[in-house]
């Protein structure tokens, strides 16, 4: 499916705003949109919401023997998704431009500015190491997906716990969360990005640029920085021209908002952490708004309902027990039966003749079977005749 | 890498240079006869192909098309036997979809696509021999390519890499300063106006080094683009003669 196309209007609507710094949710040229970062209940999940655009982070590890080339450090893998959920532009299990260069993005990020210790994660070397990996998925695109994506995986790593794991000798154990507590990753620091979208040959700068500045757009900087103003990646797309004085002052931009970002995620990593000492409500229910049309939560009510429930289910065991003694005389009836053609049996065995009155007989034991239980009487009438008839004889 | 020295006190290189030497540059044109532009690059060790085939008209799809300019396909490969170690190279992986992508791109930047419409230029790149600055090679030997078909372009798209070694920038790094673990920067520049058509960073640097890293890519490719010139000039003098007589 197509995205729906931007018109002429918009567009030129677009760019003469821009042109008179002034954008269309009333944000300044340097302001993002308003960040909400929510952990899940399980240690390492985590939903960062940029505006409209929200990215969903799942970070796991498993124990696998390591690479040849680096035999005492652990594996880290990176993994984002564009599900069709987050755009109808956006089709399953096809490899599209924008997905190779977000992917490639976070990679470069994270991976090669070293900001996970590797090596802490080996636990016997050449053989068993932790493996690191990060899902990122894309909910919703609403522009921007570079920022909330690396804030989402950073946020979600440093979230992350990892079962301890106890060595002597050989023998490698390693501890369930119920047994000891798991372990927090070692992050040497925190690389977040930057994106810089330019407009008209470049001529003017937007940070955090929305779905439609992005469509609008001629070319997209993305400076990724941790808080030291250490610079760990950059990269340019989209065909545009830069000079170097451009690049510069978006490095200096970059670095006052990778400041403000890295200090919201670590507010967000203390408040989950201290809830989840306090013994309070986690995850990503207990962040939903209350008592909104759109949204089916509400305080609970409390009414005492166990009791109710206990009457409810003798009343239940009661009409059971009643309707189970309905088919017991069939059963005596059956029984019954069954002993009268033994006797009828051992009988036939002495002369043959009587062999045509035994089926006879058979066929009106089958009827006495089906019908009450007044019948019975014939049944033992039956008998009285059949033993007057073999006295006769 | 302790045991490499990656600068030596006196200021010299591994190979001998120094931080701001490029390694040697051979080029050649119109290598392949049945591509419309080709051109084949050594950049010290490192050697790449590439082919354009010039304006022809879109293939397969026809809705990918652009009423009032010309899309530019690029392919980037690496050979099999271009490292040390051998390693199938499928081209959907993504660092060559990547590479392919920043490619496009830069020529994108470059190229004069409005002269076109409706129109495809394929560029096809291959790397022979991998001894660090792979994008740098690319890019040099497609514009050469992009020359060598006539198509028009702005300016050359120069494009180098540098370090940062030591508090010094190093210029057109090699394999061992790239594996090293510092700075690696690529850039690529339209060095008449200064425009930078692409830029790429990996690693750690902080911001105050950044003016001086990106200065010193920039010099290195307005060096770049003295060689291409010269050796531009040099295919157009032979085939002016061959024409002559």
């Amino acid at each position: 499916m197509r995205d729906t196309p931007l018109s002429n209007c918009e567009r030129l609507f677009l760019l003469k705003a821009i042109k008179e710094k002034k954008r269309l949710d009333g944000r300044q040229t340097y302001d993002y949109r308003n960040i909400k970062i929510s952990f899940g209940t399980d240690y390492g999940c985590c939903v960062v919401e940029l505006g409209k655009t929200r990215v969903l982070s799942q970070v796991s590890c498993e124990l696998v023997p390591p690479k040849d080339s680096r035999p005492t450090e652990g594996i880290v893998f990176f993994n984002l998704e564009l599900s069709p959920m987050a755009s109808p532009a956006f089709e399953p299990n096809r490899q599209s431009e924008l997905l190779v260069t977000l992917n490639r993005q976070l990679e470069r990020c994270l991976r090669n500015s070293k900001c996970i210790d590797t090596e802490s994660l080996c636990v016997v070397s050449g053989e068993k190491v932790w493996q690191i990996r990060v899902d990122v998925h894309v909910l919703n695109h609403d522009g921007n997906l570079m920022d909330a994506a690396s804030i989402a995986a950073i946020s979600a790593l440093s979230h992350f716990r990892r079962p301890d794991v106890a060595i002597q000798g050989r023998d490698v154990t390693v501890f369930g969360p119920e047994e000891r507590d798991p372990i927090p990753l070692s992050i040497y620091h925190m690389p977040i990005c930057v994106s810089f979208a330019f407009f008209l040959q470049g001529s003017f700068l937007l940070v955090d640029p929305c779905e439609r500045e992005e469509r609008v757009k001629d070319g997209l900087l993305v400076i990724a920085m941790n808080k030291h103003r250490e610079i760990c990646s950059i990269q340019s797309s989209g065909g545009i021209m830069l000079l170097k004085e451009q690049v510069l002052r978006c490095s200096k931009i970059a670095s006052v908002k990778v400041s403000e970002i890295t200090e919201l995620i670590n507010k967000a990593l203390e408040n989950d952490k201290k809830v989840r000492k306090e013994g309070g409500k986690f995850g990503f229910a207990e962040s939903m708004p209350k008592e909104r049309i759109t949204t089916l939560k509400r305080d609970e009510a409390p009414v005492e309902m166990t009791d109710v429930k206990e009457t409810a289910d003798d009343i239940v065991q009661r009409t059971e027990t009643t309707t189970e003694t309905v088919p017991s005389p069939i059963l005596v009836a059956t029984g019954t039966a069954q002993i009268g053609e033994g006797i009828v049996n051992s009988w036939g065995l002495d002369e043959d003749e009587d062999d045509e009155l035994q089926t006879e007989d058979r066929k009106t034991d089958e009827v006495v079977v089906i019908t009450d239980s007044e019948e019975e009487e014939v049944v033992i009438l039956n008998d009285q005749k059949s033993k007057k008839t073999s006295k006769q004889k | 890498m302790a045991g490499l020295e990656l600068l030596s006190d006196q200021g010299y290189r591994l190979d001998g240079r120094k931080a701001t030497e490029l390694r040697k540059v051979q080029a050649r044109m119109s290598v392949f006869a049945q591509a419309d532009g080709s051109a084949y690059l050594e950049q010290g060790n490192t050697k790449a192909l590439a082919v354009v085939y010039g304006p022809h008209e879109i293939r397969g799809s026809r809705s990918k098309s652009l009423h009032d300019r010309a899309i530019i396909n690029c392919q980037y490969s690496m050979a099999t036997f271009s490292t040390a170690e051998r390693k199938r190279r499928p081209h959907g992986d993504r660092k060559s979809s990547e590479m392919s992508l920043h490619l496009k791109q830069t020529f994108e930047a470059a190229v004069l696509t409005e002269l076109y419409p409706r129109s495809q230029i394929d560029i096809y790149v291959k790397i022979l021999q991998a001894d660090g600055g792979n994008y740098s090679a690319c890019v040099n030997a497609a514009t050469l390519a992009l020359v060598d078909a006539g198509i028009p372009m702005r300016d050359y798209v120069c494009a180098c890499s540098a370090g940062f070694v030591e508090d010094t920038p190093l210029a057109d790094l090699c394999h061992a300063e790239e594996s090293g673990g510092g700075t690696a920067l690529a850039l690529a520049l339209l060095p008449r106006s200064g425009n930078i058509a692409l830029l790429q960073m990996d690693a750690r640097l902080h911001q105050d080094h950044l003016d001086t890293l990106m200065e010193a890519a920039m010099t290195a490719c307005k060096e770049f683009s003295k060689v291409l010139d010269s050796v531009v000039r040099q295919h157009l003098e032979e085939v002016s003669d061959l024409t002559r007589d």
